[in-house]
């Protein structure tokens, strides 16, 4: 092999092992995502700052650390505001949010409509189908997942940023 | 018809570490090793079930796959976005404590699903998810 050639397997090489890291913190983040994890704790595990990791990550997965986190409690919450015996603030907890206030706001952000609001339409028996019913704002928990295999299923209710609840529209004048 | 789900594969990239996993660790029975090096075709598959194999194969082997390709396959495996596979198993609980205990990566604990499942999920060598659901 000459000298070029190894220089770029040697590249390679460290790129596997670099994405392997990454994929280490978000199996972490999925696993764990119920605990007080935080940013500078996934980076301290897999030795890199904070910052370096949050650019890594969100090159490979195209969001941040961060925003992963919340995503996958989000989606958890919805599963458990659905079952109807616990309040917002159980749930919030309960997914390892510390603050009710940002978890409103990701969750509103991602679902399209707030914590409460959700929780009540679950109990109505209405969410699904009037989830299923609308065109806008519709978020992945609304998806029929009957019959899918559980691993599709998992992927197409999570909420995506891609499918995130799309702002109300400004006014033109 | 009669058609049989015969035999679906997952990559590996280190053959011995992959047939460890399946073998020691899932309690697989091994059915074809052939080849060499990272070169390796491992047919393995649950005792008592001949008729469904997972064939544990090289990525990008194929000839037709580009440099580009492959390179983006091995990208994808080891950041954890290729390869996956259900599995399932009537006492989760008892699978969980196994598979854990055999040094794995863990990905979710058994977990009831809003969807009506329970299931729990590791990642292989390679990085394939392995999602395993209860039976009930």
């Amino acid at each position: 092999m000459c000298k070029a050639e190894w220089r770029r397997a040697r590249v390679e090489a460290q790129r596997l092992t670099d994405l392997a890291r990454l994929r280490r913190v978000r199996d972490r983040i999925d696993r764990e995502y119920a605990q007080p994890l935080n940013v500078e704790a996934l980076a301290r595990d897999v030795n890199m700052s904070a910052g370096h990791l949050s650019r890594q990550f969100r090159a490979a997965y195209g969001e941040s650390p961060y925003a992963y986190l919340m995503t996958r409690r989000i989606e958890r919450a919805t599963a458990l505001l659905r079952r109807g015996d616990l309040s917002v603030t159980e749930v919030c907890f309960a997914v390892g949010c510390a603050s009710l206030g940002t978890f409103t706001t990701r969750f509103t952000e991602l679902v399209g409509m707030p914590p409460g609001a959700f929780r009540r339409r679950a109990a109505d028996g209405s969410a699904d189908r009037a989830d299923a019913a609308s065109t806008t704002g519709d978020a992945g928990p609304a998806v029929t997942v009957e019959g899918m295999p559980a691993c599709v299923a998992k992927q197409v209710t999570r909420p995506v940023r891609n499918r995130e609840a799309p702002a109300a529209e400004q006014p033109l004048a | 018809m009669d058609i049989t789900i015969h035999t679906s594969s997952l990559p590996h990239d280190d053959p011995d570490a992959s047939l460890a996993f399946y073998r020691d660790v899932l309690g697989f029975e091994v059915r074809s090793d052939v080849g060499q090096g990272r070169m390796r075709w491992i047919t393995v598959g649950p005792a008592g079930q001949p008729d469904t194999s997972l064939l544990l194969a090289p990525p990008a082997a194929d000839p037709g796959v580009t440099e580009d390709e492959r390179r983006t396959i091995t990208e994808m495996m080891a950041k954890g976005t290729y390869g996956w596979i259900l599995l399932a198993t009537p006492d989760l609980d008892a699978t969980f404590e196994r598979v854990q205990a055999g040094d794995t990566e863990v990905v979710q604990e058994p977990t009831e699903q809003p969807y009506g499942i329970r299931d729990c999920a590791f990642r292989d060598p390679a990085g394939n998810l392995v999602r395993i659901q209860e039976l009930r």
